[in-house]
């Protein structure tokens, strides 16, 4: 029992990342396909930071008395990609506001089906 | 061994609202379902001892990020969200990488090893030495800001660059799909 305990942060990255995937590949509206970039994001995020943890440990902030420290250098490389991350998805919400502008729709199928009638 | 008990009850939550963001069918709920994500997010990263990352996603991944999505929702219609497609080979690609995964991630260490090998490398002289040069406690702000600065560095010329991209896209005179195609049809 408690081996899946520690096993279970492992196991839920995948699965988040995997339906992170699955959102993206399966939903036709834009939105929805930034959500699930999101989604794929932050598994990866989960998982360096739960490589960093060590039982028993506390956040690296230095005290006076001896203690044991999680690992900070995970926790730097996280902060730098969330706020990226944050940069990606306002960049794709303002080329969806621009296919809104142009398209009148941000499904994916009415669009094809539009740059098909112009073609003709 | 509580430890343990709350990372899983938070990330067992973090897996519900995944599914219920697949399910959903309004925009709207969808924002508030990311919103609520990102919070439960941060509080996973407080039980992991990642009070510096908590921080950051509880500002910026559910805060901005959140009044970001609500911003461009609201300029789009309502209106229900068209059904999925794909399905079936996507469930075949999904089940291909969980597997792939699965293979290498059970040779990993488990969760909070203190022998794995991300303990033994630098970090000690990171959290030893880091204090006598800089005057700073915070271990975390330390690497941040001096060891790797240039890092840092990078990352704001990142956010400049989509800064601009986002400022562009919105008040520039950006091609307009109307207008090329009426060229088109004139030659």
């Amino acid at each position: 029992m408690t081996d899946f305990l520690y096993f279970w942060n492992h196991f839920a990255f995948i699965l988040l990342m995997v339906g992170g995937l699955f959102i993206i590949i399966t939903s036709q509206n834009y939105i929805k396909k930034i959500v699930g970039l999101a989604i794929f994001q932050t598994s990866v995020f989960v998982f360096f930071v739960s490589l960093a943890k060590i039982i028993d440990g506390t956040a690296p902030i230095l005290m006076k008395v001896e203690a044991i420290y999680s690992n900070p250098l995970p926790h730097v490389l996280i902060l730098t990609a969330i706020v990226v991350g944050v940069a990606t998805s306002a960049l794709g919400l303002a080329l969806v506001l621009q296919i809104y502008k142009n398209y009148n729709t941000i499904e994916e199928k009415e669009i094809e089906a539009e740059e098909l009638k112009s073609e003709r | 061994m509580n430890f343990l008990l709350i990372n899983f009850f938070l990330i067992s939550i973090l897996l519900i609202t995944t599914f219920f963001i697949f399910k959903s069918t309004s925009l709207i709920g969808i924002v508030a379902l990311t919103g609520a994500f990102t919070l439960v997010c941060a509080a996973i990263y407080v039980n992991l001892d990642a009070v510096d990352v908590a921080f950051t996603e509880a500002a910026v991944g559910s805060g901005i990020s959140t009044i970001l999505m609500v911003m461009a929702v609201a300029k789009l219609p309502e209106g229900k969200i068209k059904p999925l497609v794909n399905l079936f080979p996507s469930l075949i690609i999904s089940v291909c990488i969980v597997i792939i995964l699965m293979v290498i991630i059970s040779n990993l260490p488990l969760l909070g090893d203190p022998n794995a090998p991300i303990h033994l490398h630098v970090t000690p002289e990171y959290i030893k030495e880091s204090e006598s040069f800089f005057h700073i406690p915070n271990v975390v702000t330390n690497i941040l800001a001096s060891y790797r600065g240039f890092d840092t560095l990078g990352e704001t010329i990142v956010i400049f660059t989509a800064g601009l991209g986002v400022i562009a896209l919105l008040t520039g005179n950006t091609l307009n799909r109307k207008t090329k195609f009426t060229k088109k049809l004139k030659k």
